[in-house]
């Protein structure tokens, strides 16, 4: 932690014969309160706490903990913030910056992840986590490959594209010359003033009632009742199906008027044509591969499970995989409960 | 932050309620290098600006509490202040920062600000030409 806090209280009390006499209050912070508050992250690194994550690991806690805000891709829900993208957009009218387009430094990802996100839940992640989700965001704005592990050891080493397009506080140089002259007083402008904008079509005014987050979600037609009765599938493994399901929970509903959310309803799905889901927006890939006569057999919804982006380049769900063969099945039994 | 302003009644949150007649507006100015010198007030959109007073005590970074007592007809009212800091730092118009910061950036914090108020006394939050 800097000195610089004790050398200006120093000084003030030298200067200030007001506050040399002590006022009764409060007492001094305790060494372990100072270290629980002191959690900044210099650009250098310096502030770190050891620990280490990679790329794919963090994508697992970005969609469970980030993406429903963010977006899947960092391209954000609603009026959230967008993290990834906007590459040259900064000299546009309408400028996108994110953690790729716009932020110098990488520390600064660290540490505002670790300081205030997730939402409502800040300060809950482990330093591993944060390092992850970091690394996850770098490679989320094509700067890493997807098997960088990020760590205290090599923080230093990653630089942010517009690390450069900062500069220093020029304003007395540049402004100061036109802003210091005396003003105008009278006739300053020619003719009388008209309203261009107003605030309220500005829009300036933020959203109180998270509205836009609600809204995102497109509403989908009432779940219709399935004319087909579905097998019966082994309860147990419908049991184990719905635990395993947490996973795809963040992204994916089930169930009596299941909505659209950062994936589709799921209702109905195995047996199914793909990318049947009423108002969701598919990846090419996947709509391609439904035009060829996909059908989600429970063969195919295992294979997908395993590996999404192996099973078909291109398909927007971005998920790791489900590795474990029992789970994989356990999830379809399950899904297969659910009818339109 | 340099000299900013900013006129608290009548604004959105503060309709004149009294009607025509005797009027006074009054607002807060504020820097972050230092303490305010003067403050302008303007009714009709920055084409004509007037003096208006400052309440003490004036101190550092602090704000500055200015009034302005006007007849008011009743006539629309476009409402500025500009704030002049110790330093001879005038807060500009939104106008010459675009100049010197270009449209597409939101760095124009202290800019002059405009509260439009129709004849019965009601606020809003504008942008003028």
């Amino acid at each position: 932690m800097s000195r610089f806090p004790e050398i200006a209280l120093a000084s003030l009390l030298m200067t200030t014969p007001a506050f040399a006499e002590p006022l009764g209050l409060g007492r001094t912070a305790l060494p372990e309160e100072i270290a629980a508050w002191d959690i900044d992250i210099r650009p250098d690194g310096l502030g770190l706490p050891e620990g280490r994550g990679n790329a794919w690991d963090g994508m697992d806690l970005y969609e469970a903990q980030c993406a429903h805000c963010h977006g899947v891709f960092g391209e954000a829900v609603g009026n959230w913030p967008q993290l990834a993208g906007g590459f040259g957009t900064l000299t546009d009218e309408h400028p996108v910056k994110t953690i790729g387009s716009y932020w110098p430094f990488a520390s600064t990802v660290w540490d505002y992840v670790n300081r205030a996100m997730p939402y409502g839940a800040a300060q809950t992640l482990e330093p591993d986590e944060v390092y992850a989700i970091t690394a996850y965001l770098l490679y989320l704005n094509d700067l890493v490959d997807d098997d960088f592990e990020l760590s205290h050891e090599n923080f230093a080493e990653v630089r942010l594209p517009n690390e450069d397009g900062f500069y220093l506080d020029d304003r007395k140089e540049s402004e100061w010359p036109t802003f210091t002259q005396a003003p105008c007083m009278s006739d300053c402008i020619p003719g009388e003033a008209q309203v261009t904008m107003r605030a309220a079509v500005l829009d300036v005014t933020p959203d109180q009632d998270h509205s836009v987050l609600r809204d995102a979600a497109p509403d989908t037609a009432e779940a219709e009742v399935g004319s087909e009765a579905p097998a019966e599938p082994d309860p147990e493994l419908v049991a184990a199906g719905e635990r395993a399901f947490r996973a795809c929970a963040a992204c994916h509903a089930v169930g009596e008027g299941a909505r659209n959310g950062v994936g589709p309803s799921l209702d109905g799905i195995v047996g199914s044509p793909a990318a049947r889901a009423d108002g969701f927006r598919y990846s090419p890939a996947l709509t391609a591969a439904a035009g060829d006569g996909l059908v989600w057999t429970e063969e195919e919804l295992v294979a997908f499970i395993e590996n999404p982006r192996q099973y078909l380049s291109g398909n927007r769900m971005s998920y790791a995989g489900m590795r474990n063969a029992e789970d994989r099945a356990a999830v379809v039994a399950y899904l297969s409960t659910f009818g339109d | 932050m340099h000299a900013k302003s900013v006129i608290t009644s009548p604004s959105p949150q503060a309709p004149i309620r009294h009607g025509h007649g005797p009027l006074v507006i009054t607002g807060l100015a504020w820097s972050g290098t230092g303490t305010i010198a003067s403050a302008d007030v303007s009714i009709d959109g920055g084409r004509n600006w007037q003096q208006a007073r400052l309440d003490g005590p004036s101190l550092d970074k602090s704000l500055h509490r200015f009034y302005l007592e006007i007849d008011w007809d009743g006539r629309d009212l476009y409402l500025q202040s500009r704030a002049t800091d110790a330093l001879g730092y005038t807060q500009p118009t939104k106008e010459a920062l675009r100049t010197f910061r270009g449209s597409a950036s939101i760095y124009h914090m202290n800019g002059i600000q405009t509260w439009h108020v129709n004849s019965s006394g009601e606020a809003e939050n504008v942008e003028i030409s």
